[in-house]
């Protein structure tokens, strides 16, 4: 099987879903000449011209307005965000807009389009560039929200979220794009809402996603050496989240560690930990313990930095933790 | 334009007996700006608009009955009871909503125009808004994008001098406000909201322009609400003079135009055309009082299109047309 970049998955779903549907087309910021910020969309420009791989002027709200008028007159967006921290700006639109056309309209206007960009920390980008929204994002009904860690998820997600009727949401790892796996040539998707088994063990549950996908498996092959067998729940969709998979999983290994590169206060994590509280009560042989960023703005010296992000040592510290093996 | 009025009109009694709730925003003395404008339309055109919203959809061709439901919160209403008065729908005649923060809609216009553009269409999409909205980002991106692009969006300023209660004056460093289309080399023009004709005739040139040459038009039309901002402000108060508001009632669009038509319109044929246009109306208010409120499992309808039948997401939308 090919073994590409994450980058590289997500543009091959572009092209092909461009190419099985012409109402597809791909907006934002240095899409096209400059073949994207991140270099997702190379080559696309060339493929299908300017009226379908469009730039735009630095102008989030607005082009991604432009993205729902178009949903709303047939199209299918995709909307791409240089990256999240800079989509914000574009909060109104989806909130107020895209995600509850649908309903304000009583059914008549359903949104078919994709928001995508980069989400999460780099590396030294400081505080307003090292930003996770997937809590902020998943927090509204009328949206899908996912949030693939590898590039066979990465492709088979993007693909689903352009097919799909709803307004999905689709949060890249940035530091994810060079990482690379083996994606099948065949055509495939991954359907939204189902969470992936990446690892079984019997001893502790670590729930992740994105790029916290990618922390659990480094910690998991750690935690391996010690004898210690971990169950890497992939969630892959924080919107819907695949509560079965996590209870499954909990119910198995009695124990459970939520890793999320987001804040502490209302995170992704909290929620899953509600969903374990409500469905595994019984079964539960320790507190679940979350690792997640610290409660501070994202510092730029190097050893700050470290502090403050959620990674394999303190993943590996948060099993230990609820084995009692510290 | 009568049916506006009259329609308005029983909308405020429904709302003081408490059969209209939440916000609610009348459109009387600006008849002329919807009527004016959406007479030069095509079916096929496009439509979207503010919060104040009853105006356009009745002159649009929303059926008064399923507007006056939706304001009751009825089933039956054009956003099935689940928009109200600021969130007025109806994809049969190609309505896209009233919407309720200030400028948001106006990239939405610009969306629809790129789409037009985007299937070679000679569609037209024409956006109302208050003047208000002249100072909102989203404005400006949404006009430069619209110039840049040249898209067949028509931007209506339903002028009406005041975003609430604060004045033009008070809030834009310019009072000439169609030239803000100049930054963004959009032909642009002031008109009288009051005569129904000039606004018709504004509006055909710039929707020709769109038509023709896929270009946009900011047009200033400058009217003035005869209400409060919404049900719960005066007609006039701390903000406007009632002295003001009574020079402008003098240029009322619906004397004016009866004016107008003096030779062809007798009087005893307006009291005719008036009497239908109130029996209209009841009609409207009889089906809204009968329509059943919606079920309670509608509460989570609508959140989502159901794609549990997709099963890998290879069904094809059947939304839009194809591109060939």
């Amino acid at each position: 099987m090919p073994v590409i970049t994450y980058r590289e998955a997500l543009g091959q779903a572009l092209r092909e879903e461009m190419q099985r549907d012409d109402r597809v087309f791909l907006m934002g910021e240095e899409v096209a000449e400059y073949q994207g910020a991140y270099k997702v969309s190379k080559g696309l420009l060339e493929e299908f011209g300017e009226m379908r791989v469009v730039d735009t002027p630095i102008t989030e709200l607005g082009f991604a307005g432009v993205g729902v008028g178009a949903a709303m007159a047939g199209l299918r967006p995709v909307i791409e965000f240089m990256t999240w921290n800079f989509g914000i700006l574009a909060l109104d639109q989806i909130l107020n807009s895209a995600s509850k056309m649908l309903y304000m309209s009583g059914g008549q206007y359903p949104m078919p389009m994709v928001f995508r960009g980069p989400n999460g920390a780099a590396l030294q980008l400081s505080g307003q560039h090292s930003q996770s929204f997937e809590s902020w994002l998943a927090h509204m009904p009328g949206v899908k929200v996912v949030t693939p860690g590898t590039p066979y998820d990465a492709k088979g997600l993007l693909k689903s979220a352009i097919r799909d009727d709803n307004p999905v949401l689709v949060l890249e790892g940035e530091m994810l794009y060079n990482t690379k796996g083996e994606v099948p040539d065949e055509e495939y998707v991954v359907p939204i809402g189902k969470a992936d088994l990446k690892r079984e063990g019997d001893h502790c549950t670590i729930v992740a996603s994105g790029k916290m996908a990618l922390v659990a498996m480094q910690a998991a092959d750690q935690l391996a050496k010690e004898d210690i067998r971990v169950d890497v729940v992939d969630l892959r969709t924080v919107r819907p989240m695949d509560v079965e998979a996590i209870k499954t999983s909990v119910q198995k290994t009695n124990r459970a560690v939520v890793l999320e590169e987001g804040w502490e206060m209302a995170g992704i994590g909290a929620q899953v930990v509600d969903y374990i509280q409500r469905d595994c009560f019984d079964d539960l042989d320790a507190p679940v313990i979350r690792v997640h960023q610290a409660d501070v703005p994202m510092p730029y010296a190097k050893n700050l930095e470290r502090l403050a992000k959620p990674d394999v040592a303190k993943a590996i510290a948060a099993v230990k933790n609820v084995m009692y093996r510290n | 334009m009568l049916l506006q009025r009259r329609f308005e009109e029983r909308t405020a009694e429904a709302y003081a007996l408490g059969k209209i709730g939440g916000f609610c925003h009348l459109y009387i003395g600006q008849e002329a700006v919807s009527t004016g404008s959406l007479s030069v339309l095509r079916p096929d055109d496009y439509v979207i608009t503010t919060y104040r919203d009853h105006g356009q959809a009745l002159a649009r061709g929303v059926p008064p009955r399923a507007v006056m439901a939706e304001l009751f919160g009825k089933v039956d209403g054009c956003s099935r009871g689940k928009g109200g008065s600021m969130h007025l729908f109806d994809r049969n005649v190609n309505f896209l909503g009233g919407h309720g923060i200030v400028g948001a809609h106006v990239p939405i216009a610009t969306g629809v125009g790129f789409a037009i553009k985007y299937r070679g269409g000679d569609q037209v999409c024409v956006c109302f808004m208050g003047e208000s909205v002249v100072n909102t980002g989203a404005f400006h991106e949404a006009l430069n994008m619209a110039g840049l692009w040249k898209l067949p969006v028509l931007y209506v300023i339903e002028n009406n001098r005041y975003g609430m209660g604060t004045a033009l004056h008070r809030a834009s460093a310019i009072h000439s406000i169609h030239e803000r289309g100049d930054a963004y080399g959009i032909a642009n023009a002031a008109c009288d909201g009051q005569d129904v004709f000039a606004v018709q005739r504004a509006v055909r040139q710039a929707v020709d322009r769109a038509r023709k040459d896929s270009l946009p038009t900011l047009l200033d039309i400058q009217t003035y609400r005869f209400m409060g901002h919404s049900m719960s402000d005066a007609a006039s108060g701390t903000y406007r003079p009632k002295t003001e508001l009574e020079e402008w009632q003098k240029r009322d669009p619906i004397v004016l135009l009866r004016a107008r038509m003096k030779s062809e319109l007798s009087d005893a044929a307006y009291a005719k055309l008036d009497d239908e246009m109130k029996a209209l109306v009841q009609d409207a208010i009889d089906f809204a009082e009968a329509s059943p409120e919606p079920a309670p499992e509608a509460l989570f309808e609508d959140v989502l299109v159901d794609t549990t039948s997709d099963s890998l997401g290879t069904r094809d939308s059947e939304l839009g047309t194809r591109v060939s």
